[in-house]
């Protein structure tokens, strides 16, 4: 009997048409989509994303050359190069970072003692050229000047957690 | 104005010193190469109307950022134009082992098969490229003959996955040729003809002379076999990307990529869609003929009828494919030989009984 049940109910597609009634129904529901030029999610102040070197107020270099966070640095993304400046300081010599190993884990943001490499919220970026994945020393303290405001303020906002 | 007159007299003293026996070539062709356009912008809209569908079904937009020529409306429409365009520009890659010759040759083949199957479809009471006694079985022959498109690209490309959907392909088109034929026995005891103008004409005088009522399980089978041999979802096991990336066009690009995949599989579907809406739901016979008054414009047949009924088609095989997973390949063979061919053969036979006892559409001959 349970036999026969089953062949009629495969014959007249039932199951199927129960399938059909859901997808048409789902047609006129409203979408999920977020319209994502014009709209955007919100994001955390922790949001990992571009790296960034940054400066004390007195536009003195924060990084020492310590070489933290290359030793952290899980995808070894990090190269650095040390030496003497003109003003008897450590300094970076060569501060790079390939943006196409890096994993955007955050090590070397915890790692480093002087809050010099942090990483920003800034996740829309491109390349048009090979080579232009190697951010450079150069590159990374350009992109902390000019985004100092949104990282001070980022930085602030989650120290009382941390 | 009289640029616009003047030009009407230019082009009919032009028409005029033509020979008369080239007149008819000349109409033809015309007829010919705007029914192929159509065919080929409706491939186009197609292809966005499915993207549409099978997004709102999901609960997404579907592509809306493309326009055209930029105008605040219709946003997204451009899209499908923009792919051309697209895949025109884009190379075209030999695979350095492929068999160059079958390599090119096989978009042209499921394109030629395509196109030329829209010679016999009657778009409405009087317009039909060829009006030819054995419509069907030439329809049924092209529909065959595009196998060789798919066969010949995955047997040239020499890649095995290329092979494998190839092989595929040719097995379930055979399996299901088979129900559709048999499908279409039905229609042909109906209609007592295998010219498809005829086999709408058969069905006049209403909703209830339409095959659709007396036919419906082969209606269910013609369809779901047409879906079967269109490759489409549920049973597009031929492209399956889960197990071998693209099947028989995985190393086709650019533009024999568009016309060795894309537009013989919609153009297919359109037809398939079409010849449903001819062979059961009477083509371009109007539904409301014999419930309002026959001088109504409700009650004409025109070929809005038939293109209301393709697009109804057209949404369904849509939607099929938002809605079922892909078939396992043993259970399109089982379906395909174990269970629509018996089906077929019962309800021909118990079409013979309704012939034999004058019920339904055939009282008229008793």
């Amino acid at each position: 009997m349970t036999s026969v049940r089953s062949i009629a109910k495969t014959l007249f597609l039932g199951e199927l048409l129960q399938g059909l009634a859901v997808t048409f129904g789902y047609m006129w529901k409203p979408k999920f989509t977020v319209h994502y030029p014009q709209e955007k999610t919100p994001q955390s102040v922790r949001f990992r994303g571009l790296h960034a070197l940054r400066r004390y107020p007195n536009g003195e270099e924060r990084c020492i050359a310590c070489k933290l966070c290359e030793a952290v640095c899980p995808a070894l993304a990090i190269t650095i190069e040390s030496d003497v400046s003109a003003d008897g300081t450590r300094r970076t010599k060569r501060y790079d970072i390939d943006l196409f190993k890096c994993i955007f884990c955050g090590f070397c943001e915890e790692a480093c003692p002087v809050d010099a490499i942090v990483e920003t919220r800034i996740h829309e970026y491109h390349m048009e050229n090979r080579g232009e994945n190697i951010m450079s020393k150069d590159k990374l303290l350009a992109v902390g000047d000019r985004f100092d405001a949104m990282i001070t303020a980022d930085k602030t906002a989650d120290a009382p957690y941390r | 104005m009289t640029i616009i007159n003047s030009l009407i007299d230019r082009l009919s003293a032009l028409w005029a010193s033509i020979p008369e026996f080239l007149h008819a070539p000349i109409i033809k062709t015309a007829e010919i190469i705007g029914v192929m356009l159509v065919v080929v912008i409706s491939v186009a809209l197609l292809t966005y109307a499915e993207r549409k569908v099978i997004g709102w079904m999901q609960a997404r937009h579907g592509p809306n950022q493309i326009r055209i020529f930029g105008l605040p409306i219709l946003k997204g429409v451009a899209q499908p134009f923009a792919d051309v365009i697209k895949l025109l520009l884009k190379e075209v890659l030999l695979p350095s082992k492929a068999d160059k010759l079958l390599f090119l040759a096989a978009p042209m083949i499921a394109i030629v098969t395509a196109l030329t199957t829209w010679a016999v479809v009657p778009f409405s009471p009087d317009f039909v490229l060829a009006d030819v006694d054995a419509g069907l079985l030439y329809l049924l022959a092209m529909t065959s003959l595009g196998v060789y498109g798919v066969i010949i690209a995955g047997w040239a490309s020499n890649s095995k996955y290329a092979m494998l959907g190839a092989m595929r392909s040719a097995a379930q088109i055979v399996a299901y040729e088979i129900a559709m034929g048999f499908a279409l026995v039905g229609v042909l005891m109906a209609a007592g003809s295998l010219n498809l103008t005829d086999i709408v004409r058969a069905q006049s005088g209403g909703l209830l002379h339409w095959n659709l009522l007396w036919l419906f399980p082969l209606m269910i089978i013609y369809f779901i076999s047409g879906v079967a041999e269109t490759n489409r979802a549920p049973f597009d096991v031929v492209e399956g990307e889960s197990e071998i990336v693209a099947g028989f066009h995985v190393e086709y690009s650019g533009a024999t990529f568009a016309t060795v995949f894309a537009l013989p599989e919609y153009a297919n579907m359109i037809l398939i869609a079409m010849l449903t809406s001819v062979f059961f739901l009477g083509g371009w016979l109007s539904p409301f003929q014999g419930l309002v008054p026959a001088d109504w414009l409700l009650a004409q047949s025109s070929f809005l009828w038939l293109f209301v009924k393709t697009l109804w088609f057209l949404f369904v095989y849509l939607w099929i494919r938002a809605t079922f997973p892909r078939y396992r390949y043993d259970q399109i063979m089982r379906l395909g030989w174990k269970v629509f061919i018996p089906l077929t053969i019962v309800w021909i036979l118990v079409e013979c009984g309704m012939v034999a006892l004058r019920v339904g559409p055939w009282a008229q001959f008793g």
